[in-house]
């Protein structure tokens, strides 16, 4: 990929970070850098769909600590979870066999699993001794009559951030926009039904099932989320929704975007993190739709699954009550999740700001207060004083600060891609609600806490003897 | 000799590999205060990192010297001294591992320049010592990499010299990447039971143990063998040797310091645990602990007991060249059939292992091995759970990675305690797939015991209704 076509992506209008410097170029600075590369970026945007033969065109590095370590479920086929990757050796680094072996990697891949397309992610390796990954994709898809999409997003391009971003641009280029959706099944009750898309929902640990039923009920249909649960098919039929919805995901708003201007179909951001926001969500789409009869049986539902979700989570609230929170997420779903934890009447002392914009900011110092303070600052160290400081109960935050915290013998709530649990949608705050509990309340806390009875002068026993 | 067969598929499935970078890595994390530098894009180490996180359940120290597109072309020097310096002022650690992947490598990067540009440029950091190794993720796996960083360590950090048996109470013992932090504390007590001092390299079961310390936090390694205690290997009374992948390891040592070694291809099963004992008998002068006999014993019995579900046992496997030799030898031992040997590179462990063909190739080809001699149970990593259902047979997790089983880090494989407890999980496991006989029922008694009949059975042949 040329360094200018890397540039045109990191301008993107309709970001609100987008007035700020491009810093998609800044240096990572060597020695204290953390995060994954563009690579990983393009493979949690896209590994989700579930019918597609992924295969990483690379030496071993690339796919073989990394595959199958996702936590997006799928309803159906499960080829996404295979590891299929070239796996080149020296002799195919240094004699240019790369293309030669990937063309033949393609053909074996639709010989022996038939999937609905094949997608190419090219690596650093293959970028730099210049494979034309394009080319081989245009030649196999015209030799075996299947789709093969490239996914030129190598880590050396940069951030997670950015692969997001190549992997939404080649959803554009090579898949949006080449099938027309089957007609929707008529409905029971006679009324219509609308298209959507979900951009940015991955449906990790299958938390959108909490969430599909009301789309069901109210008569959306989905065309295609990008990507949780998605199938290539749904994905190729994007540009005939009516409407569109950017699940916490800056990253791929150039999708959203792109879809707006070629096809006109308005967005909204938003969020199926704690009830306000999942009510706001149902909402959204209404009103971006401007139907009032829609609106009316959106309002219905969301009162009976807030009166629900109330009685469901009031055992919880009065235990979580008061608990305070050091909830460090990266930024961007940071306000999602803090409303989320106001609804258990939680307190938020303090939460991560690194990637949000002013907007996000804005929100959040609404939400929590003038004085809410915002760390900028991610590291371990950072985080531990921070939580000290603020007396917070538990830390929330993404897995790779995990062991910081037991380490550190604090409770912690995992809320990344790793995880193992659904929050999603009015049922999700209940798992929530469950999981801050079973943490907070663990008995472990005191146990590791306590010195051994012959560790002198600190212990338990040196209480019964003073 | 064992019959090396290469997998001629254009595409891997399901990969069995990992990266010598990431096997690199591991070595480095066996030492104490340390800290492993991937040069390379910052995606290599994170990976690597959550790789680790993921199989030990500890935060794992790596860093990367975050070779982005332009330094890639431009050259990328820069970055590792940068890298160097950065880490050395910021954490001050005993030791950098500083290791080489596909993108450096591919590039042309000299990190041996690299280093002495550093040390030119930096005097002030003279104290930590900076061990470079070059592990391309294009040639080996997991497995020759982390022997690569073994054997870098001897050569940086073992002074040339004729001072063997300095220390006649001290003993090398140079691991595997197929032993475990359970293994090593084993292998620990094993010799110490005989009154010798073990000097582990790496050690992998002070390092990554898994345990609690006062300190919440740490930016480098918290355990592992110490930087003096590797500069005093010279001094030992022997070496032991575990795991053929350090054969070159092991002769560097030998050569530097004339410290005798004994080499051992595992540490599974009876004959493999008796000539380590032997060995430390010999070696230190002392008779064999009766706690040693009595493990033996009981190893022993556990083997009678175990070999009426072991024998005859199809089992396929999948592991590394070592890990894959010291279980091959020790189920031939049991009587037990080994039907697939799917190892992802070669090694020296391949070329004595007891059986007659290995198949150098993935998670795939075991499958379908395994599919094909109709195996009862699978052993390999957690990534073959997949597999194991497709084929309606148990899977025993061993190598890397386990992530799907809390302690797996901490299992304990090798000794007579160790052996005894596979012995009793595989014959556990075979017995949960014991089938019994389909029932016959005689077409003559069907008139005498109509009720016992299933739904929908057919008429038995021969007998007109």
């Amino acid at each position: 990929m040329k360094t200018s076509e890397i540039q045109a992506l990191l301008d993107e209008p309709a970001c609100s970070h987008n007035h700020k410097e491009k810093s998609g170029c800044a240096r990572p600075k060597p020695g204290a850098a953390a995060g994954g590369c563009s690579f990983d970026g393009a493979q949690i945007a896209l590994l989700p769909i579930a019918d597609v033969a992924h295969i990483v065109h690379g030496p071993i590095a690339c796919a073989g600590s990394s595959w199958d370590n996702r936590g997006t479920r799928s309803s159906g086929p499960a080829l996404y979870r295979l590891g299929l990757t070239t796996d080149l050796s020296e002799t195919d680094v240094v004699m240019g066999r790369g293309e030669k072996r990937l063309f033949h990697a393609i053909k074996q891949a639709i010989d022996s699993y038939a999937p609905a397309a094949v997608f190419v992610y090219n690596t650093c390796v293959t970028a730099l001794i210049g494979d034309d990954v394009e080319a081989v994709c245009q030649a196999a898809a015209a030799r075996w009559g299947v789709p093969v999409v490239p996914v030129d997003a190598a880590g050396f391009y940069g951030t997670k951030n950015l692969g997001n971003r190549l992997a939404g641009e080649a959803m554009v280029k090579h898949v949006i926009g080449t099938r027309e959706p089957p007609p929707a099944m008529p409905r029971v009750d006679g009324r219509p039904t609308r298209d959507i898309n979900l951009i940015g929902e991955y449906n990790i640990a299958g938390e959108f099932w909490h969430v599909a039923p009301l789309f069901d009920e109210l008569g959306y249909r989905i065309l295609a989320t990008l990507s949780g649960d998605a199938r290539f098919a749904e994905v190729q039929t994007m540009h005939r929704a009516e409407a569109t919805m950017v699940v916490c995901a800056k990253a791929l708003l150039n999708v959203a975007r792109k879809l707006q201007e070629g096809y006109g179909i308005p967005w909204f951001e938003g969020s199926f993190y704690g009830v306000a926001d999942m009510s706001a969500a149902l909402r959204g789409f209404a009103a971006l739709l401007g139907d009032p009869d829609l609106a009316a049986r959106t309002e219905l539902v969301v009162a009976r699954e807030e009166a629900i979700a109330d009685a469901a989570l009031e055992p919880w609230r009065r235990r979580l009550a008061g608990k305070r929170v050091l909830l460090y997420t990266g930024g961007v779903k940071s306000w999602s999740i803090v409303s989320a934890l106001q609804d258990l009447g939680m307190t938020v002392v303090a939460t991560g700001t690194k990637k949000s914009t002013e907007e996000d900011k804005a929100r959040i110092r609404e939400l929590m207060g003038e004085d809410a303070k915002m760390i900028d600052d991610g590291s371990p160290q950072a985080l531990l004083s921070t939580y000290r400081d603020y007396g917070a109960d538990i830390l929330i935050a993404g897995g790779r600060n995990l062991y910081t915290a037991l380490k550190a013998r604090i409770p912690f709530l995992d809320i990344n891609q790793e995880r193992e649990f659904g929050y999603a949608g009015y049922r999700g705050m209940v798992e929530l609600a469950r999981q801050l509990a079973l943490s907070i309340e663990s008995p472990v806390w005191a146990a590791v806490k306590r010195p051994a009875p012959w560790a002198k002068g600190r212990g338990p026993g040196a209480l019964l003897t003073a | 000799m064992t019959e090396i067969l290469h997998s001629r598929k254009a595409l891997a499935v399901n990969p069995l590999k990992v990266s010598q970078s990431v096997g690199a890595a591991l070595a480095f994390l066996g030492i104490n205060r340390s800290l492993p530098l991937m040069h390379g894009s910052q995606g290599c180490t994170a990976f690597g990192k959550v790789f680790f996180v993921r199989h030990f359940r500890e935060p794992i120290p790596l860093q990367t010297t975050a070779m982005d597109q332009v330094a890639t072309i431009m050259g990328a020097d820069a970055n590792v001294v940068e890298a160097l310096a950065t880490l050395c002022a910021k954490h001050r650690p005993d030791l950098i591992g500083l290791l080489t992947t596909g993108l450096a490598e591919t590039q042309g990067s000299d990190i041996r320049r690299a280093l002495r540009e550093f040390r030119a440029a930096h005097p002030e950091h003279a104290g930590v010592a900076v061990v470079p190794v070059n592990t391309p993720d294009y040639l080996g796996c997991f497995e020759s990499g982390y022997a690569l960083a073994v054997a870098a360590l001897v050569d940086t950090l073992v002074p040339e010299g004729r001072r063997a048996g300095r220390r006649p109470k001290q003993v090398n013992v140079l691991a595997s990447s197929m032993l475990t932090p359970g293994d090593i504390e084993a292998i620990k007590e094993w010799v110490e039971s005989f009154g010798l001092y073990p000097v582990v390299l790496p050690d992998l079961g002070d390092a990554l143990d898994g345990h609690l310390v006062d300190a919440e936090f740490s930016s480098l390694t918290i355990g592992g063998t110490k930087r003096a205690e590797i500069a005093a290997m010279g001094e030992s009374a022997a070496t032991l040797v575990v795991g053929a992948s350090l054969a070159a390891a092991a002769d560097l040592l030998r050569e530097r310091s004339g410290v005798p070694d004994y080499r051992f291809a595992g540490l599974m099963g009876q004959d493999a645990c008796d000539a380590f004992t032997q060995a430390l008998a010999e070696i230190s002068g002392r008779p064999v602990p009766q706690r040693i006999e009595r493990q033996r014993a009981q190893l022993q019995d556990a083997m009678v007991d175990c070999h009426f579900m072991l024998g005859f046992a199809r089992i396929a496997l999948a592991a590394d060249p070592d890990l894959l030799a010291q279980f091959a030898a020790f189920l031939a031992g049991m009587g037990a059939e080994l039907v697939a040997a799917v190892s992802p590179a070669k090694g020296p462990a391949l070329e004595a292992l007891p059986l007659g063909q290995v198949t150098v190739g993935d998670l795939g080809d075991l499958e379908q091995l395994a599919g094909a001699g109709a195996a009862q149970l699978l052993i390999a990593n957690s990534h073959a759970q997949g597999s194991a259902e497709r084929l309606g047979v148990p899977l025993l997790r061993a190598g890397f990675p386990l992530y799907d089983l809390v302690g797996g880090y901490a299992r304990t494989w090798v000794g007579y305690r160790g052996t005894r407890q596979a012995l009793f999980d595989l014959a556990n496991l075979l017995l949960g797939q014991h089938h019994d006989l389909e029932p016959y029922r005689s077409a003559y008694r069907r008139h005498t015991r109509p009720h016992e009949l299933p739904a929908g059975a057919a008429p038995a042949a021969g007998v007109v209704h």
